[in-house]
């Protein structure tokens, strides 16, 4: 079991704010699959995921706010 | 740097070209590519934005030929019309560039070049994001990256009707004022010339935060 944490974003960024998932609970992921999008106050991007398996568990909903390195989710 | 002017477009149909460029960048196919347009008039809400920041029914602005979309960039809301122009840096960040933030201060940075090719002095304001000229708001950002190449980037206005812009709150925020070149020098201007401008600035700003010009 691994965790998928918000990465590092740039200094001073400290949070992000999740717009979508482009994965669900119960999906096979690759590493290297954009697995998230996430936006904070003029950017947009994707988040890869480090690890291949299932993702288990989705811990940030679409709207939430994240701060770095919090977990995002469980892939197993 | 490839440069792509679109002339007068669809807001749609230049988005499908940043996606095509965005792709080719990525996979190697394409060096980084600039694409300036001029949108024909349409109002955009960002991932961070919100519908209440709209302040017109959209008949209102379907009258008026302004079409209101959801999009994929950062940001709130805001107006694109003809007099502005629009800068789409497809730019592939690499090592040390992959700075986010850093770009988007960037992006202000050749704003700021841009606009002092008129004898412009403009800045930025802490807290918020954007190419202010005393206290009115001339140029919005708002990027998306994927794969790390970026995607929209900066409207500037030049001598668009900045009527449009009390439609919406732009940028979601309180209060503010939205200027333009022309309302600045009193004078229209030629829009060729200031892509040709606009152009230069992107070549002369360095993409690193480091070598930037001096900022507030």
């Amino acid at each position: 079991m691994a965790e998928l944490k918000l990465p590092e974003l740039a200094e001073g960024v400290n949070e992000a704010v999740v717009s979508f998932w482009h994965f669900k609970e119960g999906d096979s992921i690759k590493e290297g699959d954009e697995i998230v999008e996430m936006a904070t106050d003029k950017a947009a991007f994707n988040v890869p995921c480090k690890f291949s398996g299932v993702l288990k568990k989705i811990a940030a909903h679409e709207g939430d706010t994240v701060k770095v390195g919090e977990v995002l989710a469980i892939v197993e | 740097m490839q440069y792509i002017d679109l002339g007068l477009s669809d807001y749609k149909e230049a988005y499908k070209a940043q996606c095509e460029i965005r792709s080719k960048v990525a996979g190697g196919a394409c060096e980084n590519t600039l694409i300036i347009t001029e949108h024909k008039s349409v109002i955009t809400i960002g991932r961070k934005g919100s519908a209440r920041h709209l302040l017109r029914a959209g008949k209102f602005l379907a009258g008026l030929g302004i079409e209101v979309l959801d999009i994929d960039r950062g940001g709130d809301i805001t107006y694109h019309g003809p007099g502005q122009l629009v800068a789409y840096p497809i730019f592939k960040l690499e090592n040390e560039a992959r700075d986010i933030h850093g770009f988007l201060r960037f992006l202000e940075d050749v704003g700021i070049n841009f606009l002092s090719k008129y004898g412009v002095e403009a800045g930025t304001v802490p807290g918020m994001r954007g190419v202010w000229v005393k206290g009115a708001k001339i140029a919005s950002i708002g990027i998306g990256v994927k794969k790390w190449v970026t995607y929209h980037g900066m409207a500037i206005n030049i001598n668009p009707d900045l009527r449009p812009f009390s439609f919406i709150k732009p940028c979601g925020i309180d209060g503010v004022n939205i200027t333009s070149l022309e309302n600045l020098l009193k004078e229209k201007l030629d829009i060729e010339d200031a892509k040709r401008r606009l152009r230069e600035s992107f070549e002369e700003v360095p993409l690193l935060a480091e070598a930037v010009c001096k900022r507030e």
